[in-house]
């Protein structure tokens, strides 16, 4: 038992006030408390990154992050950056490329491979599989993922794809 | 109809068969907007939280839950004893095992904890939080009790004997044997021998075993939300043991998680959650955290091996002798039983190889360890890192290069139908074409020549390859002449709405491989409709037709040709209508992308939205007596062989830097044979996938435990699997060898890149480490064994 919290955040663009217990997560906070469903629980020890998801602007881990340090912050979930359509082009390639098979992964997948391409816009296939590889993918092989983001990215700086 | 499968023109109208064409149900799930267990919420939901054992073998003295009832929201505590006049117990062996035995289970044990993990108490709350800290506060009193933890020592005098009314720790055991192995051994060229570890490792699905139970008192109905990939079996199991009729229990699965094997058992935890809930009348969910993961989700490959192989002066295998033992956890797991894996490597070792003589024997023993059972590839990545082991060391002891002495001893294609020296029936395989296709392209001379260059720079590569077959598309012959309730036979029902859209319900199931997508393709092109007007129904057993879901390869082989049969009766009966509106015989007429057309000129005659309208909202002015069945029904089994076998051969280039032992995978390749691919994008990703968790386990992956049986793995950062950056990219390719049984002609293809991934990567570390004469048998290849190998540190 802990004591509650009172939070105002934005969510998706949406502002939300929340008590929330001082022990809650931010995964369990989304899930439980807003219903969004996107983001998956995985390990709850910020190790799989299935939970990935963006707080101000920087992804984090949704089981390692306190609701309870949340307030003013504006978070942003795989519904957000859907509905936005800022990550279109890599959920359309992530369909094209076969880069998801069970999905549970790929919430967390994609933010972090968005995060990847807001900095680096010429990554190389050693580049996407380092910085993917705290996010776990047990279908995959992460082949087809690395092709996807990196078709995404030649896309992005105009480049024909094969 | 043959037209349908006519393979190699891709391009034929209305085909899709063959083609890279990406899955209907991906868009959902990049979106976060899937719906697994964990998303399903219910009105009154309680959330289960299990007390589980800290010991490995433990008498349950009491079990005192006044601490954790006090706190608010604790709804319940049920202890085994609470669930016995509710739950009958089981016991999980196969008839056709012969000698097997195992003790009976219950959802929760009455007296006694017999590994780390098991659940001996549930404690039900209003949210998993309150059940959780309600669980901490349940004491339970143990005796320890001495453990079985050594599967080497389970059958020695002096070790306890984890259920006293067996007589013993032997579960099973079996020999396998043809020929004279003794008097070939006697005249053989060389020997050569080896013992083989395949570390103890687990599936580690992303989404975690999830089950969520509804009980209607009023309907007397139970609704099991559940990530599984047998829900048919599961409404079985379930029906007999808590005492409800079969037809009385729905079992859904939307989404799943990643499954690999991992699902297709019955846990008993989960049957104390549909137990709870059928007693409480209320929804009850429980989702297993991690470290439950690690210690209740089934394990696999606990095997040690012993092999030899003798040879010939040509180089031609003579003989290979095995003997097995794998330790399976205090309980085999119901229904498929624990000693299925045991089975399978005593059938499928030696499998590529034309020779005559053999014998495999497997012991299978209890322990109070985790209970493994089936895990994508059953015994196959065992059965082949012994086979292409001893094949490596035959090459080097008779001083042939690795990919000839296998050109030499692989079966020879166009010799089939044979039965291999293990008794396994073949109808076809492609060993030569898959080889020299593999060879191709990997360019083994210039690898080979690539080694050398480094090798002088004091970079050691190295080559391993690894052929192999797989077992797919099971007969009953697997399960059900044991006695098991688990369908080999699968159903397809597709029907024409009003709309033309075509809806198509299978038996099998959806875990991300891409079975909707494989339905979808075969649907649109058996009834001839676009196929973005087909949508597929999986995962329910009320709405689909009975089938055994997805395992074993059986997704396309057995639930795709059910479906084409289906689509193409829904066709006939489409026609046999447009024939009497059109005043044609149905046979001068095809349907074609949604359009009835002249079969002869293709010349569009009639809207399939027309036919539809017309049978469903002025039926009367068609005649009388015409059917106009759009729906039809189609099931399928295999008859003539047990399995269809697939094959193929897969090659590992790696580095392994000898001041540190670690092994860096530099490029695998991979040539499969499952038949017809319908689909080359979803089949080729299968084999990337299997090939990576084939390499997890060569060289990560395991779950060790302590001398007193205390399971060392506690959370993901303890447990090593394959990241991003760690793997290799993966070339894929192809040889077809259509089955014959079915008009589909397609075989499994989600096993093969685990079956054969170990296996090449043990050959290529122990090719890179040839210089050094050190050599590695003992998964997972970590850096500190492969140190021990080359003497730089003492084995610990």
């Amino acid at each position: 038992m802990s004591a509650e919290v009172a939070i105002t955040l934005t969510v998706n663009g949406e502002r939300v006030s929340r008590r929330v217990e001082a022990r809650r997560h931010l995964i369990d906070f989304l899930r439980l408390d807003l219903g969004l469903m996107g983001s998956h629980t995985g390990c709850e020890h910020g190790v799989c990154g299935a939970c990935t998801l963006r707080v101000n602007s920087r992804i984090v881990r949704g089981c390692l992050v306190l609701a309870a340090s949340l307030d003013g912050a504006v978070v942003e979930t795989i519904e957000g950056v859907s509905d936005s359509g800022e990550i279109r082009d890599l959920q359309e390639a992530f369909v094209a490329r076969n880069a998801c098979q069970c999905g549970y992964c790929t919430p967390g997948m994609l933010m972090t491979a968005a995060d990847l391409l807001k900095t680096n816009l010429q990554p190389t296939r050693e580049d996407i599989r380092d910085h993917l590889s705290g996010n776990y993918c047990r279908c995959t092989g992460y082949h087809a993922i690395i092709d996807a983001v990196e078709m995404v990215a030649r896309r992005r700086n105009g480049k024909a794809v094969p | 109809m043959s037209r349908v499968i006519d393979s190699g023109s891709v391009d034929r109208p209305n085909s899709y068969i063959g083609k890279s064409i990406p899955r209907p149900n991906a868009g959902k799930l990049v979106q976060g907007r899937g719906q697994y267990v964990d998303d399903v919420v219910l009105p009154r939901m309680v959330n289960v939280a299990f007390v589980r054992s800290p010991h490995a073998h433990a008498r349950i003295v009491n079990i005192d839950a006044a601490e954790a009832l006090k706190i608010p929201g604790v709804v319940r505590v049920f202890t085994g004893a609470d669930l016995v006049p509710h739950c009958s117990p089981w016991v999980a062996v196969l008839a056709h095992l012969k000698g097997m035995k195992s003790a009976p289970q219950r959802p929760l044990p009455v007296d006694r904890a017999t590994w780390v993990g098991e659940a001996v108490a549930a404690v039900l709350g209003e949210t998993r939080a309150i059940a959780e800290d309600a669980a901490g506060r349940v004491q339970v009193d143990y005796e320890p009790l001495p453990a079985a933890v050594d599967m080497e020592t389970a059958l020695q005098a002096g070790t306890p004997v984890i259920h006293p009314e067996l007589g013993d720790n032997l579960c099973f055991e079996r020999v396998n044997q043809s020929g004279d192995v003794d008097a070939a051994f006697a005249a053989a060229h060389k020997v050569v021998e080896a013992t083989f570890h395949t570390g103890r490792h687990t599936g580690v699905t992303l989404e975690p075993r999830s089950v969520l139970a509804d009980y209607n008192r009023a309907s007397g109905r139970l609704t099991v939300h559940m990530s599984t990939q047998a829900p048919h079996m599961m409404q079985a199991v379930l029906a007999q043991h808590l005492g409800i009729a079969e037809g009385d229990v729905r079992v859904i699965c939307t989404d799943v998680g990643g499954s690999y094997g991992i699902k297709v058992h019955v846990y008993p935890d989960e049957v104390a959650v549909a137990a709870i809930a059928k007693i409480v009348g209320r929804p009850v969910k429980f989702i297993a955290d991690r470290f439950e993961s690690f210690a209740t989700d089934i394990h696999a490959r606990d095997h040690r091996i012993t092999g030899r192989m003798a040879v010939d002066a040509q180089g031609r295998i003579t003989a290979i002798d095995i003997d097995d033992l794998t330790g399976i956890g205090p309980y085999s797991v119901y229904p498929r039983t624990s000693a299925v894996e045991g089975n399978q490597v005593v059938g499928l070792v030696g499998g590529p190889y034309d020779f005559p003589n053999f014998r495999a024997k497997t012991t299978v023993v209890f322990q109070n360890k985790t209970p493994t059972c089936q895990y994508r590839a059953v015994g196959h990545p065992i059965a082949v890192a012994v086979t292409e082991g001893l094949v490596d060391l035959a090459a080097e002891a008779v001083g042939l290069d690795p990919a000839e002495f296998r050109r030499r001893n692989v079966m020879r294609d166009g010799t089939y139908p044979r039965t291999s020296p293990a008794g396994m029936k073949f109808e076809g395989l492609s060993h030569e074409a898959s080889l020299a296709k593999l060879l191709e392209m990997m360019d083994y001379q210039g690898l080979r020549a690539e080694q050398k260059r480094l090798r002088a720079k004091g970079i050691h590569c190295g080559i391993g390859l690894a052929s192999f077959i797989e077992l797919t598309n099971p007969s009953p012959f697997m399960y059900g002449i044991g006695g098991a309730r688990i369908s080999a036979q699968d159903g397809c029902t597709v029907r024409i709405d009003p709309d033309g859209s075509v809806v198509a319900a299978s038996g099998v199931t959806e875990q991300g491989q891409g079975t909707e997508a494989m339905l979808r393709q075969i649907v649109a092109e058996g009834v001839g409709v676009p196929i973005e007007r087909v949508r597929i129904i999986t995962g329910d057993t009320l709405t689909t037709p009975y089938g055994g879901g997805t395992w074993a390869g059986r997704g396309t082989g057995i639930g795709g040709e059910a479906a084409l049969q289906a689509g193409l009766a829904v066709r006939e009966a489409a026609l046999k209508v447009a024939g009497a509106m059109l005043q044609a015989q149905p046979d001068t007429l095809d349907l074609i992308n949604g359009e009835i057309v002249d079969r002869a000129t293709g010349a569009a005659r009639m809207p399939l939205t027309e036919l539809s309208r017309i049978v469903y909202f002025r039926g009367d002015t068609l005649p009388p007596d015409l059917p106009r069945e759009l729906m039809q029904t189609r099931h399928f089994i295999t008859k003539q062989y047990p399995f269809a076998f697939t094959n193929g051969v897969q090659a590992s280039w790696l580095e392994v830097d000898i001041d540190t032992g670690l092994v860096k995978l530099l490029k695998h390749w991979c040539v499969e044979d499952c038949g017809r691919v319908v689909n080359p994008m979803l089949v080729d990703e299968q084999i990337r996938g299997g090939i990576v968790q084939g390499i997890g386990a060569a060289l990560y992956e395991e779950c060790p435990y302590s001398p007193e049986g205390q399971l060392m793995v506690g959370s993901m950062a303890d447990y090593l699997v394959p990241m991003a950056a760690e793997m290799p990219d993966i070339e894929v390719g192809h040889v077809e060898t259509p089955t014959q049984e079915s008009l589909l002609g397609a075989k499994g293809a989600g096993e093969a890149g685990t079956a054969g991934a170990p296996g090449a990567v043990m050959n290529a570390i122990n090719d890179a480490l040839r210089p050094f004469g050190a050599k590695v048998f003992a998964q997972p290849f970590t850096p500190e064994r492969i140190l021990e190998a080359l003497g730089k540190v003492g084995r610990g």
